[in-house]
């Protein structure tokens, strides 16, 4: 489930494989990723920054897809997220990313999840957001988080 | 000002990580949807909300709050109690409504 390399001080790659509906294990993968950035001194605020996307892409994959992954590469001046998944796709994509907006069912509201809330997320804290998708095959979200100023 | 004071002056119930109660809070946030939590709470914060289920633990992890008080005599459930154990979330159960707990310990914060 879970691949980790990091063939250099200054970088680090890893991997990890979503279940969609597994909401028992929703915020373990974010949980991995920050533990994993922990280790490697990157600042509290970039940590925060990370711990959000990730939630936010993870409970995505959970919540509309049928499977996923995460993958998460930590690079001297950024770190990127990247989320891949099979699953319903987004029929409109400038409409998802308006705040409040959501296709969720009543029982992911029920968690306090699906509150059109997440796109918007990590919109915000991403220094640079794309996603695309395609209705009925999937979603392809990528976060890039600066590290330094530039 | 800690959890301890906070467990104190509004008569509340701890449900776990006791031995985590001098745990220093930085401020508070309410809330019931999770990524509005996720998105717009801050480390060391107490969360106050209604919701019961585990996943409010694994944003609480996330986050690094002080701490969780579930409100109006909402009952956590086992799983809850038995994450927040294992990430030494300390949980708390309030009888009284949201609106409440958070006036009191915005009070406790501001103005004691």
């Amino acid at each position: 489930m879970i691949i980790e390399t990091s063939p250099g001080d200054d970088y680090l790659e890893c991997r990890y494989s979503v279940q969609g509906r597994d909401f028992v294990e929703a915020g373990v993968v974010s949980y991995l990723i920050k533990k994993a950035l922990k280790h490697r001194n990157i600042s509290e605020s970039i940590i925060r920054k990370v711990a959000v996307v990730t939630f936010e892409v993870e409970l995505n994959i959970i919540s509309y897809a049928y499977e996923g992954v995460i993958e998460c590469y930590v690079m001297p001046d950024a770190i990127i997220i990247e989320a891949k998944d099979h699953g319903v796709g987004i029929e409109d994509i400038e409409l998802a990313q308006v705040e409040g907006y959501s296709t969720a069912d009543e029982s992911i509201r029920e968690m306090g999840f699906g509150a059109g809330m997440g796109l918007a997320n990590i919109k915000k804290f991403s220094d640079v957001f794309e996603i695309l998708s395609e209705p009925g095959k999937g979603t392809y979200v990528k976060s890039l988080i600066r590290l330094k100023d530039i | 000002m800690n959890l301890e004071t906070i467990v104190k002056y509004l008569d509340i119930k701890c449900k776990c990580c006791w031995e985590k109660l001098e745990r220093e809070v930085t401020g508070g946030y309410a809330g019931d949807l999770l990524s509005d939590v996720m998105g717009n709470s801050n480390s060391g914060n107490i969360w106050v909300t209604r919701q019961v289920h585990q996943n409010i633990v694994a944003v609480a992890a996330l986050k690094e709050h002080a701490g969780i008080i579930i409100v109006h005599g909402a009952v956590p459930a086992k799983e809850t109690i038995d994450k927040a154990e294992k990430e030494g979330i300390p949980i708390m159960v309030s009888e009284k409504p949201e609106f409440e707990v958070v006036g009191k310990i915005y009070h406790l914060m501001h103005y004691e």
